[in-house]
């Protein structure tokens, strides 16, 4: 699988990383290898193999609903660097 | 007086008990090591000031009677474990200012029996890393030679043992970041079974597959460090409930009738013959020991390290996606929101991280999803299985956990590839969820520590233990670093 | 009933799904422990989970599990005992940790159907695909500032269930019926309270037309975030008329998110949006596989309160409603068991529906009165209905004194008594009050005996004499006799 300068940009895009024109031919080069040595799978037949998530073989325990957390807003924008009246900030969005 | 900071957990309580000397003479020993040793860069944030004022609690509580299973033992926490009140970085600029309100799980069981923070350790970037050396803070040297790299992640958590500049620390491995600097830097360390020990309130790099644990100057070390920070949190869906054994109680040195299997998987290509050389003296030394040497076979250990980063990065590229500028962290203003996320993101993030981000991203995405992701949850299972099946001839394996020893700062590094290959014997066991300790076993030809690895069952941290301080009990190993 | 969109070269059809999203009714939020509530001042209701700080992780909270699997069996749908929660990936000021949990392909609830009542008085089934359980967003507040927009994660991490419906919808009236009808089983069963007001229920409407008669679907595309039924079928039938006009000018419909402008009434694309979707979902690794058995299913069932299709049926069949009466009152929880109220207090369970239908409903609908806030209490009401069988006062009494119940909340009885309006059932004083009209005007009589029809001039004077409390029954009796 041949990986591209624009699979770069198109990945990079989607996870919000802005990659400068004169790294993007160094990104290309190492994630095609990477992908070329990842590519060795290939050579396994997985067909009726059960995809594993997590190593635990147990189900999720629910918790019971209590409220236990909250109340603390301005602990919890304290780390933000713009932020008012307890609201986070980002740039005006338009929809 | 000898020098305090040569004492392990064990001599230490020993002294604090007698007497021999107070809790705030050990700490202040610790923090002069630290100021000592402080060109290595093991240290991101010190708070001696407040683990002298610890320190004087402990000494307060030995003398009133009521000592805690490690009062007053100065240990440090891998920078990825969140503090509170304390800067939390992850080794990165993107929480250069991140100080948070909450303390991990782990580091608060060992606080309150009894331990004392020195302080925040040096790691790769977001626990992304073999080589120590991309952390945002500069990289962290080696005790044994400044020019060669302490391993990584947990590259300060090793070193900082290594140099003396802690007792003990606590690490995090993922991929092996606990155990390949602990073979490096020639100190203990043991990667506990994924759900021994909480995760909560520890920065996530891949969440099925990240694990916190100890590095110690010896087995026991670690299996004190381990009894007292493990157990189940009910914060962590992932936190197994099932309880912790006294894992100190297991350090007989005797592994009479215990079976240990040697994966003829781990005969690498090209593996150096220091490496052979070492791996064939630890199968000795626990025929010595008592113990039966069985072949077995590990048919997928080949695949295990391609998947592992399919998993590991695809993990990654989701858990990193928090860190947008906008709550905590790092930002760069924007005149609009994508433009704020991207400058933010592509500034705080450093080049290994964007680089596993932008992989991760790609083996999720349309079209490349089961090619990527799933072929390797797939290979996942089949690697398992493998362990599965082998462990039902033999207690626990015994293998080589780095193919070399310490390599030189700024070697490796211009091919990923070749930098994931120092994996190779550690993600194996992370994929399966498995605990597998690192324990120093020899020097190599150029005088360097090398280590051997012990794999066990799930949630059979005290056969890997007994079987470790066997190994290092016939080892002998007792070369420091001159610092 | 299938809607057609007249065409300059031809006719089309519309076909419509919807996803429903719910707010679970819960104390805690879906994967933390602080409040689900509504209303709370900026970031109160939040925790470093639903803000996502680093090394903070998702537990999942069982009643989120019981509110979906509850709805899951009221909408009569295939239970799954084993669920995934995953991830799903975008970037948005809102969304904290970068990715929404969610639930991909092993969702806790799977195909299940609805009825939907037409106005028309005819029923549809409508499929249903899936519901799946998943995490709110914060909100973001635009006008507070002139370059930022605020956010508030109050509401991050609330319990959503989305319930997806097969593409079976044909008009912009089933599509209000069927959200209507969503709306009205899970304030049912107390798993959402269904105030879209506080956005505690909204729609995101998949629009696509083609020729009446094609069998192949066409491009949807995709109206988030609506959240009134009227705005719903407005965006329908815009989102469709402008499709239409774009196929038959010989254009092609993209496939995208846009976003429907009530107050242009007109959709548009969504700017934010614009890059191609690619969320990548895949299982929460934070999490395990939710797992659920008999037990907790059955449980859930025993949970239940009686469905309104049930309930409708049950007022057809026991209490002899008609069909539309029946959909009218089940319509809505509370206004079914106000009904149920009345009618246990009187014996015509027919009249008693005839009263809150019309009388009870139209009062309210003209006071602009919800029915908490209705003047008058069931029993009250019954007690009313109960005059009028026991002909203590006639029907159209009770409607004046219904009037003065509605303004004062009077007791029907107390009422009566006060302005006197006692029906007068006593046959003697009626013969006495017809003797009078009967003596007072003998040309009268003889009409009458000659052609029996104007008989009514006489009811008409003796309910005069009485002012109107007479039983007008025996009234017409009595004068039958006299006048024979």
């Amino acid at each position: 699988m041949s990986f591209s300068n624009d699979d770069v940009k198109k990945v990079a895009k989607l996870s919000r990383i802005r990659i400068d024109d004169k790294q993007l031919e160094q990104y290309t080069n190492d994630i095609q290898k990477v992908l070329g040595f990842m590519e060795q799978l290939n050579e396994l037949n997985t067909d009726n193999v059960e995809p594993m998530a997590n190593p635990l073989d147990g189900v999720q325990v629910l918790r019971n609903d209590e409220i236990k957390d909250g109340g603390y807003p301005e602990t919890i924008v304290n780390n933000a660097t713009d932020d008012t009246m307890n609201f986070f900030t980002v740039p005006k969005v338009v929809e | 007086m000898t020098d305090l900071t040569k004492l392990t957990i064990s001599q230490a309580t020993t002294g604090l008990k007698n007497k021999d000397f107070s809790a705030v003479e050990l700490t202040t020993s610790y923090i002069n090591q630290m100021e000592k040793t402080d060109n290595l860069n093991a240290y991101i944030t010190k708070t001696t000031d407040n683990a002298l004022s610890q320190a004087k609690i402990a000494d307060d509580n030995i003398a009133s009677g009521n000592m805690r299973p490690m009062e007053g033992m100065p240990i440090a926490h891998k920078d990825l474990l969140c503090t509170k009140g304390v800067k939390t970085t992850a080794g990165s600029k993107m929480l250069d200012n991140f100080t948070p309100d909450y303390e991990s799980t782990v580091s608060q069981k060992l606080a309150e029996n009894g331990c004392i923070s020195l302080g925040k350790l040096n790691l790769d970037q977001f626990a992304m890393g073999s080589n120590g050396q991309s952390s945002f803070y500069g990289g962290t040297k080696n005790p044994w030679g400044n020019d060669l790299v302490p391993g990584g992640s947990s590259s300060g958590s090793a070193c900082a043992v290594s140099a003396r500049s802690a007792i003990a620390s606590t690490g995090t491995d993922t991929g092996g970041s606990i155990r390949q600097p602990s073979a490096f830097c020639g100190v203990a360390g043991i990667r506990p079974t994924y759900g021994r020990c909480s995760r909560w309130g520890v920065v996530a790099y891949a969440s099925s597959l990240d694990q916190v644990g100890p590095i110690g100057k010896d087995v026991r070390d670690c299996a004190i460090m381990l009894s007292n920070m493990s157990g189940h949190d009910e914060k962590d869906s992932t936190s197994a409930n099932i309880p912790v054994p006294d894992f100190e109680a297991v350090l007989t040195g005797d592994v009479k009738g215990l079976k240990i299997g040697i994966p003829k998987e781990y005969y690498i290509d090209d593996m150096p013959q220091e490496i052979a050389k070492i791996w064939d003296n630890g199968k000795k030394m626990l025929v010595e020991a008592g113990a039966e040497i069985v072949d077995v076979s590990l048919p997928h250990t080949k695949y295990a390290l391609p998947a592992y980063y399919i998993i590991a990065c695809a993990e990654a590229s989701s858990n990193l996606s928090r860190y947008d500028g906008v709550r905590y962290g790092h930002r760069v203003s924007g005149k609009e929101l994508d433009e704020m996320y991207e400058l933010t993101r592509s500034e705080g993030f450093g080049e290994e991280v964007k680089r596993r981000i932008l992989m991760g991203t790609y083996v999720l995405s349309a079209g490349f999803y089961d090619a990527y992701y799933i072929k390797a949850q797939k290979v996942r299972r089949l690697v398992a299985n493998d362990f599965k099946k082998a462990f039902e001839s033999v207690d626990a394996l015994l293998t080589p956990i780095t193919p070399s020893p310490a390599f030189k700062i700024g070697e490796n590094q211009e091919d990923p590839v070749k930098m994931y290959l120092n994996d190779v014997f550690s993600v194996t066991l992370n994929m399966a969820g498995l605990p597998g300790m690192s324990v120093p076993v020899g020097l190599s030809d150029s005088g360097l520590p090398l280590g051997l690895q012990i794999i066990g069952k799930a949630f059979d941290e005290e056969t890997v233990l007994k079987a470790s301080y066997a190994l290092e009990k016939q080892a002998k190993f007792d070369a420091t670093p001159n610092i | 009933m299938t809607a057609i969109i007249k065409g300059t070269t031809g006719d089309w059809e519309m076909v419509i799904g919807l996803e429903v999203h719910a707010q679970i009714i819960s104390q805690s939020k879906l994967m933390s422990c602080s409040p689900a509530s509504f209303g709370a001042q900026p970031n109160e209701n939040v925790s470093f989970v639903d803000s996502a700080f680093p090394g903070m992780l998702p537990v999942v909270n069982k009643e989120c599990v019981r509110q979906a699997v509850r709805t899951g069996l009221a909408l009569g749908a295939k239970i799954n005992k084993k669920s995934v929660f995953a991830r799903k990936n975008y970037f948005y000021a809102d969304l904290p940790q970068g990715y929404q949990i969610s639930q991909a392909d092993q969702p806790t609830v799977g195909e299940g159907v609805v009825t939907i009542d037409l106005q028309d008085g005819t029923t549809k089934e409508i499929g249903i695909e899936r519901l799946h359980v998943e995490q709110d967003a914060g909100k973001s507040i635009h006008d507070q500032h002139p370059e930022k927009s605020f956010i508030d994660l109050n509401r991050s991490g609330v319990g959503l269930m989305e319930i997806v419906s097969k593409p079976d919808i044909r008009s912009a009236e089933e599509a209000g019926a069927y959200f209507t009808k969503i709306q009205t089983i899970v304030q049912y069963i107390d798993s959402c309270d269904g105030i879209m007001a506080r956005g505690s229920m909204r729609a995101d409407v998949n629009v696509s037309v083609r020729r009446v008669g094609d069998k192949n679907l066409g491009t949807r595309t995709e109206c988030k975030n609506i959240n009134s039924v009227r705005f719903i079928k407005q965006a329908i039938m815009v989102e469709a008329t402008r499709q239409v006009e774009i196929l038959e000018n010989g254009g092609v419909i993209d496939q995208e998110t846009r976003l429907f402008d009530a107050e242009k009434g007109q959709t548009r694309t969504m700017r934010s949006k614009e890059d191609a979707h690619d969320y990548r979902y895949f299982p929460d690794p934070d999490l395990l596989p939710v797992v659920i058995d008999d037990e907790f299913i059955n449980e859930c069932k025993d949970s239940l309160p009686e469905l309104p299709d049930t309930k409708k049926e049950r007022f057809i069949n026991e209490f002899g409603l008609s069909s539309y009466d029946g959909a009218v009152l089940v319509a809505n929880k509370k206004n079914a068991s106000y009904f149920e109220k009345v009618a246990s207090g009187v014996k015509n369970k027919k009249l008693a529906a005839n009263w809150v239908v019309s009388e009870l409903f139209g009062a309210l609908k003209k006071a602009e009165l919800d029915i908490n806030d209705c003047p008058v209490k069931a029993q009250d009401l019954a007690e009313l209905i109960s005059l009028i069988e026991d002909n203590t006062i006639s029907g159209k009494i009770a409607k004046e004194v219904f009037a003065d119940m509605f303004k004062t909340s009077k007791k029907p009885a107390v009422i009566v008594e006060e302005k006197g309006l006692k029906q007068i059932t006593d046959t003697s004083a009626i013969e006495g009050i017809i003797d009078t009209v009967i003596t007072e005007n003998p040309n009268q009589v003889t009409k009458v005996k000659e052609n029996p029809k104007l008989i009514g001039w006489f009811v008409g004077q003796v309910m005069q004499k009485t002012a109107g409390k007479a039983n007008p029954a025996m009234v017409n009796k009595l004068l039958a006799q006299k006048l024979k």
